[in-house]
């Protein structure tokens, strides 16, 4: 199960024509591609696209009732492969996933189904993980477009427009027998609007028609003499087809008038319009409405770009500033080549204005804009918007806040061991992944060296061969979801065929626990659409693995670290690979928030742990704190007169995972930790025993306590 | 600038997990049901484990010509109306990148702290000043509305974002009717009797004055004993009246520690300090403070006596809100080490233990993993009991005597600064912060200060470098940082 149920989201995929859909943009999307017969979807979750996923998965019934097929694919490259199934039959296929990693993982099979090209509408839905909040390399997925030629959607960010490019993207595709990318950046993802639904559609031909009588077209595959065949198709056949169906359509825009005196204009990315509008709102050049002083072309199909269009638009103007995000300016390349053909002189500006790098909020286009227009529209020029920074030393009291492991998280023991190791055998080489446990590169962990992507934590280590035989050997670091995205081949098979002497920590909390906990091979969950429990160990002893442990506990910190140490010490040779095992504990509490909550109601015995300092032996060094960056785990001012440095404290939203003691046990810290259980609805028993206990003690407190007072100030 | 009153825009900056998408979703139900257009936008990610994220809601008021507006995706610094920042240092956040301004915006952010963990890790005080930041958001808003929105969770027993929501409400920052926020809050179904508490008490707090966070305020120790008032006496007769606060708080301490007589030398050595000191009498202040934590160092027996008071069992059935009918069990994580027993017993046994190699890896054997100590269990308590009944043996333990010494050379190493310097005296004194902890802790910390003692010994730097050189100590737990600075000098 995901990380929430999306029982009302999937119910709001059952509108029918004319009702009112109101919901997040990428829920927006999942609706249209019902509304538009699509007959398969795929996908590989992470954000911003994961609710797409999540919501398809607990869809299934809606999905099997029209005769869609949904797969929550192994991996971005398994997703784009099932688009194979709209090259021979008028299928429509959509699949998703975060890019631009995803469009990387993906990219064999899309040059493949793109070189051959397709019969029904093949739709790939990239979530732009770009800018402010973005956890990936910034790079743009323009670029797997343009090499593969592939046309690239990019809608002004309201659902209406989203819903109606979906709706395009797939007459497009069939119209040019080309796979069309529609890219939605993360905020147009997450934000919420309304648009009118339509009613659902049953594909006209399901997967299972299809496979029932199969077509074959050897042009379609690509093997010579076909692959020749298919670059001049694409640029004889699909080419032309692409820009008509946009031209014809009118995918892209026009807003503002047609020209003004100064003979300025602006071309926009889609995605970018509303930041724009509201940048020229502040410089009093539109209103909020979208009615612009300056004429203005918006791009909703940012590749290809229709010649035509450019050039007329460019006719009659002295300067156009073009408004594209990310770099290389791919656009604004191709926008020069076309005024050069159109034997026309209009000056693009574009990134020798605007900055080169960074997200284009309506603040960085508001000032490029202001000083495009000071350079080349002085009459029209506004007055840029200056802010006065608070002071320096104001500033430098706000703390950067990066994101950590969670409260009580089974993945922070396994660094706090990597810690302790560390301490007696010195720093090693850590070839880090993707998912929770990259955040131990942070502090206070600060362990990792290199993440080189999703499942290859362990190939990233395998180029460091020990020195000699007691030379140090390199850990890698992989979650279970990476695993099975690929590490268990890319990593673990690699490492065995290649005799790499590393050590390999992979780690299973039970889901793909950073991309919203979805349920992958190993999830101990039992769900009745997939199949899970398949163990990790078993897999990797399968691929021939001979040194593997399993720590079932990772809270066990010493077991973590007396384990670790064999692995990084031991004298055999070959790769060794350590499967530590505990629930994600964000899932595993909303697991038993209910169950616990049900019990207590239920007057049943309950009992809970949580961790507690006492502040009158806590000196305030917080090596603690160093050792486990738990979020509950914090500080407070010392109550103590004398004492000045702030005390170590637990918050009430400790879950008692035991870290905190089993730290202060094995890195000999402090005995100011301690753990109070507390058993709600106690047996007869225990209430008694514990009343004779309470009552001794208090006896032998109060005479001890007695004497305190006699000799006491 | 064009002024909107069809538009209201709203940043809310929050840490993961507090429910900031939770409140942006309900001001938009708000807003909707008031017949609004509303939009929300977050970049949640990886920022949802915990770190730092905006939400962003903008809503539009129907003018009537059908029109629908064109909505901006991200918080725009100068354009926001409302900020509404789940913790202080979110609240400066708000401030330092622009989104509040003194033109426009209502600003409701809480005054309690979540420490970041820069701050936590820090070997001292690695805290961020909240007064600044206060200040910052009363002079970058129309309108600041500060409370502690922690405590208000406590009190009404809710979550941050129904506190968060009543304030957006009592802050009247928006033209919409309480009982709508009510009804979203309702027709959400979760939680709704805490929420609507916690709407409630946000709702309240809104409209009171800005409240600071609250301080701890220490009240003077008054002597309860005859030999308590002797020496309170003392300390009026001997000691500057810029000593007087530390030196009552010391004297309790020493004589909870161990006895009267025991912090009677410690009046005897503060004595000697403050001969050499005069007006403003900084020296023997701190002198006071820093000799009266060091006499009172922690041992075993000590940490024995503190684990096993009754006031210590209340506390902390207070801290987990234990109700009556609850049984709790409270276990304690112990790693005493040969050395901690030697400490404890009479010098002459403990150093030839420690001093021969056969009797400490005999012996050492039985000191090598944590105890879990179940002090709510009579047998243990009995244990932690019998161990600090040691506590008038202890002038004659290895420890005692170690620690003494050290005092002492401190002490003589502080009176001849002072009759040269005492500003360097004041630093001298002051690196007794170093010492702390148990365990490694300990060792480390004791290392730092004998390397600074040291190196003082030897070339008699003046204060600004005794200074510097305790902030090094403090600022790598590897060392490195200080000994690289011993070395370079």
């Amino acid at each position: 199960m995901a990380e929430r149920s999306f029982a009302s989201e999937v119910k709001k995929l059952t509108a029918g024509e004319g009702e009112t859909f109101t919901g997040e943009g990428i829920l927006a999307v999942t609706k249209a591609l019902l509304q538009s017969g699509v007959a398969y979807v795929g996908g590989y979750q992470g954000s911003p696209i994961s609710h797409l996923m999540d919501v398809f998965a607990d869809a299934s019934d809606l999905l099997e009732s029209l005769g869609v097929h949904f797969e929550a694919s192994a991996s971005e490259a398994s997703a784009a492969a099932m688009l194979a199934a709209s090259v021979n039959y008028p299928l429509r296929g959509a699949v998703a996933w975060k890019s631009v990693v995803g469009t990387n993982v993906a990219s064999d099979a899309l040059s493949n189904v793109a070189s051959g090209g397709v019969t029904g509408g093949a739709v790939i839905i990239v979530g732009e993980d770009y800018g402010e909040g973005s956890s990936i390399m910034q790079e743009r997925t323009h670029a797997f477009a343009m090499k593969s030629q592939m046309w690239l959607l990019d809608p002004r960010p309201n659902l209406p427009s989203i819903v109606d490019s979906v709706e395009h993207s797939f007459r497009l595709s069939e119209a040019s027998n080309t796979p069309v990318m529609l890219q939605l950046r993360v905020r147009s993802c997450h934000m919420t609007g309304s648009f009118t639904a339509k009613d659902n559609i049953r594909p006209p031909l399901t997967v299972g028609e299809a496979a029932a009588m199969p077509r074959r077209d050897v042009d379609r595959i690509v093997l010579p003499p076909a692959n020749f065949l298919h670059e001049v198709e694409k640029i004889e056949k699909r080419w032309p087809a692409g820009i008509a169906y946009v031209r014809d359509n009118r995918l892209n825009e026009w807003f503002g008038p047609e020209k003004v005196d100064a003979g300025v204009g602006i071309i926009v990315q889609g995605g970018l319009y509303n930041n724009l509008n509201r940048a020229m709102e502040r410089l009093e050049l539109a209103d909020e409405y979208g009615t612009s002083k300056l004429p203005i072309y918006c791009l909703n199909v940012t590749y290809p770009l229709i010649p035509e269009e450019v050039a007329d638009f460019c006719r009659d103007k002295r300067a156009v500033l073009v408004v594209e995000e990310g770099q290389p300016e791919f656009i604004e390349h191709e926008l020069n080549t076309l005024i050069r053909r159109a034997g026309l002189d209009t000056r693009i500006a574009g990134k020798d204005i605007l900055p080169r790098s960074g997200e284009y909020s309506a603040k960085v286009i508001a000032d490029g804009l202001a000083d495009f227009l000071k350079d080349l529209a002085p009459g029209m020029a506004p007055e840029k918007e200056t802010a006065v920074p608070i002071p320096a030393e104001v500033a430098s009291q706000i703390p950067g806040r990066p994101a950590g492991l969670c409260t009580g998280c089974p993945e922070r023991p396994v660094f706090t061991a990597m810690k302790l190791v560390e301490r007696q055998l010195g720093p090693t080489h850590v070839s880090a992944d993707i998912g929770c446990h990259l955040f131990s590169i942070l502090p206070p962990f600060n362990l990792g060296n290199t993440t080189m992507g999703y499942g290859l934590g362990g190939a990233g280590a395998s180029a460091f061969k020990p020195k000699d035989d007691n030379g140090k050997r390199a850990i890698a670091i992989m979650g279970d979801g990476g695993f099975w995205h690929n590490g268990l081949t890319s990593g673990v098979g690699n490492a065995v065929f290649n005799k790499d002497d590393t050590v390999t920590v992979i780690i299973d909390n039970g889901y793909s626990a950073a991309t919203g906990g979805q349920d992958i091979l190993s999830s101990r969950a039992k769900n009745k659409r997939r199949t899970t429990n398949n163990p990790i160990t078993a897999a990797v002893k399968g691929v021939g693995a001979k040194w593997v442990r399993e720590i079932t506990r990772t809270y066990d910190i010493p077991k973590m670290r007396d384990t670790l140490l064999e692995a990084m010490t031991g004298k055999e040779k070959g790769p060794r690979v350590i499967v530590a095992q505990s629930e994600c504990m964000l899932n595993r509490q909303r697991r038993e928030k209910k169950q616990t909550a049900a019990a207590l109601k239920a007057g049943k015995r309950v009992v809970r742990d949580r961790f507690g300092v006492d502040a009158d032996t806590c000196t305030g060094d917080h090596s603690c704190v160093r050792l486990s960056g738990c979020p509950s785990l914090t500080i407070k001012s010392n109550p103590d007169p004398l004492r000045q440095d702030p005390v170590a404290h637990v918050e009430n939203s400790c879950v008692g995972c035991g870290v905190c003691g089993e730290v202060s046990h094995a890195a000999v810290l402090c005995p100011s930790f301690f753990r109070t259980r507390i058993v709600s609805n106690p047996t007869r028993g225990e209430k008694l025993r514990a009343r004779i206990g309470r009552t001794l003690i208090q006896r032998m407190q109060r005479s001890s306590e007695k004497r305190l007072a006699a000799r006491a100030f | 600038m064009t002024d909107h009153k069809n538009r209201i825009t709203i940043a809310i900056l929050a840490l993961g997990g507090q429910g900031g998408g939770v409140l942006a979703d309900w001001i938009q139900e708000v807003a909707r049901h008031e017949g609004w257009l509303a939009q929300g936008t977050s970049v949640p990610g990886v920022a949802q484990r915990t770190g730092s994220t905006v939400y962003y809601v903008e809503l539009s008021r129907d003018d009537g010509s059908g029109r629908i507006p064109v909505m901006a995706q991200m918080p725009m610094p100068g354009d926001v109306d409302i900020v509404v920042a789940s913790e202080l240092m979110e609240t400066g956040r708000a401030v330092l990148r622009g989104f509040s301004t003194k033109e426009r915006t209502t600003l409701i952010g809480s005054t309690h702290r979540i420490y970041a963990i820069g701050e936590k890790s820090a070997m001292g005080d690695g805290r961020g000043n909240g007064d600044r930041i206060i200040e910052a958001a009363g002079e970058r808003s129309r309108k600041f509305i500060g409370f502690d929105m922690e405590a208000a969770t406590d009190r009404a027993g809710s979550v941050i974002s129904a506190i968060m929501f009543g304030a957006l409400a009592g802050s009247d920052a928006l033209p919409f009717p309480t009982e709508t926020f009510h009804r979203a809050i309702k027709e959400s179904g979760i939680a709704v009797a805490s929420n609507l508490r916690g709407f409630a008490e946000g709702f309240e707090q809104a409209r009171q004055p800005v409240a600071m966070p609250a301080k701890i305020a220490h009240e003077r120790p008054v002597p309860t004993t005859p030999r308590g008032s002797e020496l309170a006496a003392r300390i009026q007769n001997e000691l500057p009246v810029a000593a007087e606060d530390h030196a009552l708080h010391g004297v309790a301490r020493l004589m909870d520690y161990q006895d009267a007589s025991y912090a009677g030398l410690y009046l005897d050595r503060l004595k000697a300090i403050a001969a050499l000191d005069a007006a403003p009498y900084e020296l023997t202040a701190e002198t006071s403070r820093h000799l009266a934590l060091w006499m009172s160092y922690e041992d075993t027996i000590r940490v024995a006596d503190l684990k096993t008071r009754s006031t210590r069992f209340d506390r902390v059935r207070g801290e987990v809100k234990a109700q009556d009918e609850q049984v709790i069990a409270i276990t304690e994580f112990m790693h005493p080490r040969l050395r901690e027993m030697c400490e404890m017993l009479p010098a002459s046994i403990g150093s030839r233990i420690l001093g021969s190699p056969s009797a400490s890896r005999f012996l050492g054997r039985f000191f090598t993993k944590g105890r879990h100590v179940q002090t709510t269990s009579v047998k243990w308590f009995l244990m932690l009991r019998l161990v600090a009944g040691l506590r008038p043996m202890r002038p004659r333990s290895l420890r005692y005597q170690e620690e003494q010494q050290r005092i002492e050379h401190w002490l003589e190493l502080v009176a001849d600064a002072a009759r040269r310097d005492r500003a360097t005296a004041l630093e001298l004194v002051r690196c007794q912060r170093l010492i702390k902890g148990y365990g490694d802790t300990f060792d480390r910390g004791l290392r730092n200060y004998s390397a600074i003692i040291d190196y003082y010994r030897e070339n008699p730097v003046g204060a600004e470098r005794l200074t510097e050189l305790r902030e090094l100590a403090l600022s790598d737990e590897t060392c490195q940082a200080l000994d690289r600075a011993l070395v370079a000098a």
